[in-house]
């Protein structure tokens, strides 16, 4: 009942944005396709304009991920989330996230794989996932969208709120699994 | 975002060569400068396909109701915004996407956010408060049904996927919640912005 529910949910929201938006326009009797192609001619300058940040950041994090960094800080946190019924699959994950949202789900995809269904630690990879955002590139693309070069708090309230929500995910598959 | 930038590099670089994998390093960037091409090239069609609805939407009112709607609620996270502002109704569009997983109408709407916000801004080079508190929104990812979190679920013979939706979306609320708490406390502490001359 519930399942169906939110399937419905998932399904319906865009195409109804869409005839909400496009039928409020019509009873309004604003020129529908005008509107839209002058809205539309925005996309191009925008995507184009975002290019050096994103390589910059993306650059930055792709070399970050292949130093072996990752694998390393594990180590040192293995010891001590292995309390919290963490294994040390999840660690490189929990570092991944906020970097990359493609090799966030590579790696979910490869503990759900090796983990398998039902188990605590598919569980907690998927609830990990699920719960967050991947903080490096929306900083990077809304910042850069409007060429703002010092982020001043916003990455740090970004990564705190990565931690608390890694922290609460631990504790909330710990208390209901 | 200066040291931000040198630390990624060059620490991958020295992590790297320590570990001996200097050559896996530097061949990342090309994999990283190429992806971050590609990323934006497939942002350009449905950048565009959302911006023009999302003019339809403004120029019809329907963002104008929006904001007057969710207007207690934004009057409090985003104070230094004028109340009539078009950013107001951007943002609401962006979260409402967001909430619903629809990242691709998220994206642009979400910039249109930022454009609006812009405006406002007294220093054009660095970020406003109510910029931080619109991206730690953002960046906390509120999400209400994770689709794809599900969808490899599903894929790999789980019985019931869905019983990840409650305890994803407890966690979500918890860390959405930091997030703007976290905002709203360093736009207290946090050295102000300068005004700048001129509106660049």
């Amino acid at each position: 009942m519930f399942e169906s529910f939110m399937n419905i949910i998932s399904l319906w929201a865009l195409p109804a944005i869409i005839i909400l938006i496009l039928t409020f326009g019509l009873v309004r009797k604003i020129p529908l396709y005008e509107v839209f192609t002058t809205g539309a001619k925005e996309g191009f300058k925008v995507s184009i304009s975002i290019i050096p940040y994103l390589v910059a950041i993306m650059v930055g994090i792709s070399m970050f991920r292949a130093s072996g960094i990752i694998e390393y800080i594990g180590h040192i946190l293995s010891p001590v989330l292995s309390h919290f019924n963490v294994s040390a699959d999840i660690i490189p994950l929990m570092i991944v996230r906020p970097l990359s949202g493609s090799a966030a789900l590579g790696i979910f995809s490869d503990i759900a794989h090796t983990a398998g269904p039902e188990s605590f630690t598919t569980k907690l990879a998927a609830i990990m996932v699920g719960s967050s955002e991947t903080t490096f590139y929306v900083l990077a693309v809304y910042f850069g969208s409007v060429g703002i070069s010092k982020l001043r708090y916003a990455l740090l309230v970004g990564i705190l709120a990565d931690i608390i929500g890694i922290a609460s995910a631990i504790l909330v598959c710990n208390w209901l699994f | 975002m200066n040291y931000i930038f040198y630390f990624l590099i060059v620490v991958s670089i020295i992590a790297g060569a320590i570990n001996g994998r200097l050559e896996d390093v530097v061949n990342s960037i090309l994999t990283g400068a190429e992806l971050s091409v590609k990323v934006a090239f497939s942002l350009i069609g449905i950048m565009a396909f959302w911006l023009g609805m999302m003019e339809i939407a403004k120029k019809s009112g329907l963002v104008e109701i929006i904001s007057k709607i969710i207007k207690p609620v934004t009057k409090r996270l985003f104070n230094e915004i004028p109340e009539d502002s078009p950013a107001v109704g951007d943002i609401a569009m962006s979260f409402t996407a967001n909430a619903f997983g629809l990242t691709n109408a998220a994206t642009p709407i979400g910039i249109k956010a930022m454009e609006e916000l812009q405006k406002q801004n007294i220093d054009k080079k660095s970020a406003s408060n109510a910029m931080c508190m619109f991206l730690a929104m953002n960046t906390a990812g509120f999400q209400l049904i994770p689709a794809t979190v599900i969808a490899v679920l599903i894929g790999i013979g789980y019985k019931n996927p869905t019983e990840i939706i409650a305890p994803t979306l407890l966690v979500t609320s918890i860390a959405f919640i930091s997030a703007i708490s976290i905002a709203k406390l360093f736009e207290k502490f946090w050295i102000p912005q300068k005004k700048t001359g001129g509106d660049i």
